[in-house]
């Protein structure tokens, strides 16, 4: 029988404003668990302007500073100058950010934090669309997958182009770490959150958080979409310190990316050869993230 | 007290050292001016203890300040025409989040086509942003209006960011010498800020928030009231500094021999210095024209404007913008705060220095003269008719 491997503290409280199985909101739980109180954290327009609930209730208990949709990485550097200014030697800077809101119209922000080595972390959540303003696609929107904007009649089969591979171009920015992180992982999560709250300078999080209206399943199987994410190799685990690459779940022979794709109406549409072809791709960069491992061991 | 020669860029750096800003955050933009460098020399060699954050767009410059005026910090940045355009969201984010930001715009055209001459385009197009804007005429009243911005966004009746704009070059990049006040005498006008309306670290709280109508409304009228409190909040914060430095710079809007005046031409900057002395030329030659020097746009001095009106029958304003499909700004403005006021003289716009054209005290005497001949009260593009003399001249 496993011991409670989590800090017992809740920071965010039920009363939230999230669907039901939101990938989103356990990240939020699971993020403010590693971090703890002493934290000031900064979000720009998406899901959780909503899910934190709306004046005057929160539903967090930390300090939340709301931006614009495209200025997250600014905000963290604004927040950490004035921390310094004022002597707030102890202070969580957090980023949490959809994907949209950090690969596409954030990204300059974004890359602006990183190159100036803003002592932050920055948390993207990554749902793969822009869910709240009704699932629309965006940069982070995988390959083929169904979206209000991508949609599949007529001439159009989905989204036409692959997904951002925002962990790439965060990593070109050599960060002090940056780490992918998945719900459905709890330990793995937490861990790696404690070590980037332990670490100084600017620190990324990626975590895949499934949604169930935007992706078509039904809530309860988000946990188990989370682990599919993960064990198939669509959404491997991993973390990057100084440039050294270590996969935290290697959980022998992949599984088919069949199961994690039938299981989303947003793949209802896939033929077989749409199956195989991001089968192919998976793969692909499964290889380079284990040669990656192995080259900068 | 010390007198330096300087630049009106170097008045605005200057000020936020004596401001003893915590959090400075700007980006070069097209164009950014020597505001910036100067106070990156001030940090570098210890004179400001500041974090100096050099982000990566105009954009992020203001959401630097937001963020670390959020947490209680003093901010200061600094932009010119594209830059303040780019920051127009922010603009609206500082007010809502009653962030007590100062800034330096230094007024100059908008592209197309480019242009970095002096012009209101820029400030102009962010008059419904919650700002407080001050224009200044000299660079002694850049320095000085600086230093009361921060006492007036800071002050809890307040609570609202602030521009303090110059004309381009005119002010911007031309020196004039400028009376310093002694750190020790800011110190006492200018403590530092109270930081008590903001987040806490480790305090559940939420700056900025979302809501629906039910809230909404209140948050808009907050910010209101808050501009409401300005024009007495500034009257007591320009007493004070005037106690302490023997120096006013006349309020919202200053008059310049009004008295018994057929005419008053109403200016903007430095357009003011040009037309002080036309009308002293043209008291001399025996004709009763006055200057009222418009020097605080938002809020916009309707009862100064009304008491201006009290004697006089014939108002000109000269624009040193325009907005198509209507009219100048200010000509709007003062149209606008006159029409529900007790007397109703002759409103005539004239827009002149655009783009950095220079405005002549014979334009000046163009005005004027239109204005004492009862000439129609259209808009009048004075800047192109001084051009047509010229090419007929020449």
């Amino acid at each position: 029988m496993a011991k409670l491997t989590l800090p017992a503290q809740e920071l965010m409280y039920s009363g939230h404003a999230a669907c039901p199985g939101c990938g989103p909101a356990l990240t939020m739980r699971l993020v403010l668990k590693g971090l703890g109180p002493r934290t000031v954290v900064s979000i720009p327009a998406c899901c959780w302007t909503v899910i934190a609930t709306p004046y005057p209730t929160n539903a967090l208990g930390v300090s939340v500073l709301d931006n614009p949709i495209e200025a997250t990485g600014a905000s963290l550097s604004g927040l950490r100058a004035a921390a310094d200014a004022l002597g707030y030697k102890d202070l969580n800077v957090v980023g949490f950010a959809g994907d949209g809101g950090t690969a596409d119209i954030g990204l300059q922000a974004l890359s602006g934090m990183l190159e100036r080595r803003t002592n932050a972390i920055y948390v993207m959540y990554d749902n793969e669309g822009y869910m709240n303003t009704g699932v629309q696609r965006s940069g982070a929107t995988p390959l083929g997958a169904w979206t209000t904007t991508t949609p599949v009649e007529g001439s159009s089969r989905g989204k036409p182009e692959s997904k951002k591979d925002i962990m790439s171009i965060v990593l070109a920015h050599r960060p002090t770490y940056a780490a992918t992180i998945n719900p459905a992982f709890p330990e793995d999560f937490v861990r790696k959150v404690e070590k980037a709250r332990d670490l100084t300078g600017p620190r990324f999080l990626d975590a895949l958080t499934p949604c169930p209206p935007g992706w078509k399943y039904s809530s309860e199987q988000s946990i188990e979409l989370g682990r599919l994410a993960t064990d198939s190799g669509v959404f491997p685990l991993y973390e990057v310190e100084d440039g050294k690459y270590h996969i935290t779940r290697k959980g022998g022979a992949l599984k088919p990316v069949d199961d994690y794709l039938r299981a989303q109406g947003r793949f209802h549409h896939f033929t077989p050869e749409d199956v195989q072809a991001v089968q192919a791709e998976v793969r692909r960069a499964w290889e380079h993230l284990l040669l990656l491992e192995k080259e900068t061991a | 007290m010390t007198r330096l020669v300087m630049s009106g860029a170097y008045a605005q750096s200057y000020a936020a050292l004596l401001a003893k800003v915590q959090v400075v955050s700007a980006y070069p933009i097209t164009p950014q001016t020597s505001i910036v460098e100067k106070l990156a020399d001030f940090v570098a060699l210890g004179k400001l203890k500041a974090e100096y954050i050099k982000v990566e767009s105009e954009h992020s410059a203001l959401q630097v300040c937001v963020s670390a005026a959020g947490l209680g910090a003093r901010t200061y940045t600094a932009t010119s025409s594209q830059g303040l355009l780019l920051m127009h969201e922010l603009l609206h984010w500082a007010s809502g989040m009653r962030a007590p930001i100062v800034m330096g715009v230094v007024n100059r055209a908008v592209a197309p086509p480019w242009d970095i001459g002096a012009d209101h385009t820029d400030t102009m197009a962010q008059r419904d942003t919650g700002w407080v804007q001050i224009y200044a005429e000299s660079n002694q009243e850049v320095l000085d209006t600086v230093l009361e911005a921060y006492r007036l966004a800071e002050d809890p009746m307040v609570r609202l960011p602030v521009m303090v704009t110059e004309d381009a070059f005119y002010l911007s990049h031309t020196v004039e010498p400028v009376d310093v006040p002694s750190g020790e005498l800011v110190d006492r006008f200018l403590p530092p800020r109270d930081a008590r309306a903001v987040l806490f670290p480790g305090v559940a709280s939420r700056l900025g928030s979302f809501t629906g109508p039910d809230h909404y409304v209140e948050f808009r009228r907050d910010v209101a009231r808050a501009m409401e409190n300005v024009p007495a909040t500034f009257a007591a914060v320009e007493a004070e500094y005037e106690r302490l430095t023997g120096r006013s710079h006349g309020g919202p809007l200053s008059t310049y021999r009004t008295d018994g005046a057929d005419a008053i031409l109403l200016t903007m900057g430095t357009a003011a210095t040009t037309a002080r002395g036309v009308v002293d030329e043209l008291r001399a030659e025996g004709k009763k024209v006055g200057l009222a020097k418009l020097r605080m746009f938002r809020p916009f001095p309707v009862h100064a404007v009304r008491d201006l009106a009290a004697t006089v029958d014939r108002i000109g304003v000269m624009d040193r913008s325009y907005t198509f499909g209507a009219a100048g700004p200010a000509a709007t403005e003062v149209a606008a705060a006159l029409y529900a006021g007790p007397r109703h003289p002759t409103v005539s716009g004239f827009l002149a220095g655009i783009g950095g054209r220079d405005v002549t005290p014979g334009e000046v005497r163009r005005m004027f003269g239109a204005l004492l001949a009862g000439e129609p009260t259209d808009i009048r593009w004075i800047d192109l008719e001084e051009q047509q003399e010229l090419k007929i001249d020449g």
